[in-house]
């Protein structure tokens, strides 16, 4: 079984084609489309990546970052945000927060593949 | 009228003379040696004590460089803290220095220019608030937020989708229908949240207000003279006023409440009784409070809201909350406060915050040659609390009278802001005043 990437984000057509382009590549990719219950999530099984949407259902994706850097098992997973905002002040945050990356959509299949890649096999 | 203005302006020519003088660095004796008048003379005139034209006039005026007409009429003060609260605004970005020591000699030459710099300043301020109300609205707005994610999302998912059916590994047919169909669903939704978006920017609502809504109800009750006649009447409908007056969002609830004051205000103290006790007891609030066993704070607003035209003197008004900020002002001539970058905290009106429901009259003075001098009422009221522990809502209301009669009484130093301010040892300043503004020695 390949490293595991776990996808949160509330689109589902974007899950679809990004599970398919990462389970293409050799990930084993996990989804999870609710913000109150993503930490719950990785506490569950916390996953060697994680590309994270801000804008979703019931807490921002920065709030979510900002649990995982506080929480010992989680503080050294690679976070990647992903978010429709491209504000200079939202990147700023994001990097404030631990972020590895940041991302803005519409993104770039390649892009978000070679990245991932690059992280897993760093 | 004009009589009297003119004696006024003939009156303060001796202090502009003192003024350009002092500025120049000439002796009193050798100006009036020059001039071939006795320097007890020259005293005279500077301080008003004798009045000045004809030959001498252009005789003192060629000694001190400037235009006769400068010494005589001055210029008007209102223009000239508006030029200098422009180059106060700006002179950061200058490749030169603004020449702020020669705003009044600029004003009184050439006031068509002068004119021109505080018209082209207020327009500027107004831009900036427009590029700001854009700037919040585009940040905060949730519809419009809300629009552009959806395009976005819809945009992506599209993108990624049409990448990976274009892309060259080979799908199954299970998944090309899947994407495919994915991308038709997402065309669908980004056809419906553009048209949306663009619905919405061209809605009519759209418009972006130039100014914060304080500003738009002020410039509405200005153009009433904040007299609101509709609301005088026995049979006043006070949401017709409020729907008629264009204003909408936070203005319009502005007004309401406003407005809502304005008809108990008026329920108090009827227009007709009210305005012959005012002639009577020439526009004196304690004498009118008395006479009508009203609160001093409803008389101060009924005062403010008297009608031009009727031969009413001009009566200015400033009121704010309990953090000095101003919540609404009344100008008239020789008084303005400035929205931006903190009034004087001199004034009467933020005095009375210190002493809740005492009545303060006070007479105040402002710098400059036209030493413009002011008599003030105040008072801060407060509203009752509705629930235990929440803070006691304050407001202090600012009566302002131009040209107060002549008294023995020395009247408060207050100024515009301190950016602006000569006055060099005050205790309440709060921030040095501006290059080229002349530091005066005193209070």
């Amino acid at each position: 079984m390949g490293k595991r990437v776990l996808l949160i984000e509330d689109e589902p057509n974007i899950i679809e084609a990004l599970s398919f382009i990462l389970s293409r590549d050799g990930w084993t990719v996990h989804t999870h489309e609710d913000g109150t219950t993503a930490m719950r999530k990785v506490l569950a099984m916390p996953p060697d990546m994680i590309i994270l949407d801000v804008m979703l259902p019931g807490r921002s994706g920065f709030d979510i970052l900002r649990d995982l850097r506080a929480t010992d098992v989680t503080k050294n997973i690679p976070v990647m945000m992903l978010t429709a905002r491209g504000q200079e002040k939202d990147r700023e945050l994001a990097q404030r927060l631990g972020a590895n990356h940041f991302m803005t959509k519409p993104f770039s299949n390649t892009e978000v593949r070679d990245y991932v890649r690059n992280f897993m096999e760093a | 009228m004009l009589e009297e203005l003119a004696l006024v302006t003939q009156r303060l020519a001796g202090s502009r003379i003192r003024e350009k003088r002092l500025d120049r660095g000439l002796r009193q004796a050798a100006v009036a040696e020059t001039v071939g008048i006795s320097p007890s003379y020259l005293n005279l005139i500077e301080h008003n004590r004798r009045r000045i034209g004809g030959k001498l006039l252009s005789d003192i005026a060629r000694v001190l460089g400037v235009e006769p007409a400068l010494l005589v009429d001055g210029a008007d003060a209102d223009m000239l803290d508006q030029m200098r609260h422009a180059a106060s605004q700006f002179e950061a970005d200058l490749p030169a220095k603004v020449e702020v020591a020669r705003a009044e000699e600029m004003a009184a030459r050439y006031p068509g220019w002068g004119a021109l710099i505080v018209a082209q300043s207020e327009r500027i301020a107004a831009l900036g608030g427009q590029v700001q109300a854009l700037s919040d609205r585009m940040s905060h707005d949730p519809q419009l937020a809300g629009s552009l994610h959806d395009v976005i999302t819809a945009v992506s998912a599209i993108r990624s989708a049409a990448q990976i059916l274009v892309g060259p590994e080979k799908l199954d047919e299970d998944w090309q229908r899947r994407f495919h169909e994915n991308i038709h669903n997402d065309s669908l939704r980004l056809a419906n949240s553009s048209e949306a978006l663009v619905a919405y920017l061209e809605a009519p609502d759209a418009d972006i207000d130039q100014a914060d809504p304080a500003e738009q109800l002020e410039r509405y009750l200005a153009k009433t003279g904040f007299h609101l006649a509709p609301l005088e009447a026995p049979d006043a409908d006070l949401q017709k006023l409020v729907a008629d007056s264009g204003l909408r969002d936070g203005a319009k609830a502005l007004l309401e409440s406003q407005a809502t004051q304005y008809l108990k205000d008026a329920a108090l103290l009827p227009l007709a009784g009210f305005e012959d006790a005012c002639r009577v007891r020439n526009y004196n609030p304690a004498a009118l409070a008395q006479a009508f066993q009203a609160s001093f704070a409803t008389v101060l607003r009924r005062l403010a809201s008297l009608p031009t035209g009727q031969g009413h003197p001009p009566i200015g008004m400033a009121a704010c909350d309990a953090a000095g900020v101003l919540t609404l002002v009344k100008p008239v001539p020789g008084f303005a406060l400035p929205r931006t970058g903190g009034a004087c905290p001199l004034w009467p009106l933020y005095a009375a915050l210190n002493r809740p429901a005492q009545p303060i009259r006070l007479e105040v003075a402002l710098p400059g040659s036209s030493a413009t001098r002011l008599l003030c009422y105040a008072i801060a009221d407060t509203r009752p609390s509705p629930r235990f522990d929440v803070p006691t809502p304050v407001q202090s209301t600012m009566l302002v009278m131009p040209d107060p009669p002549e008294t023995a009484s020395i009247a408060q130093p207050v100024g515009v802001s301190c950016r602006i301010c000569p006055r060099a040892n005050c205790a309440s300043r709060r921030e040095p005043a501006m290059k080229g503004v002349r530091v005066e020695t005193a209070l």
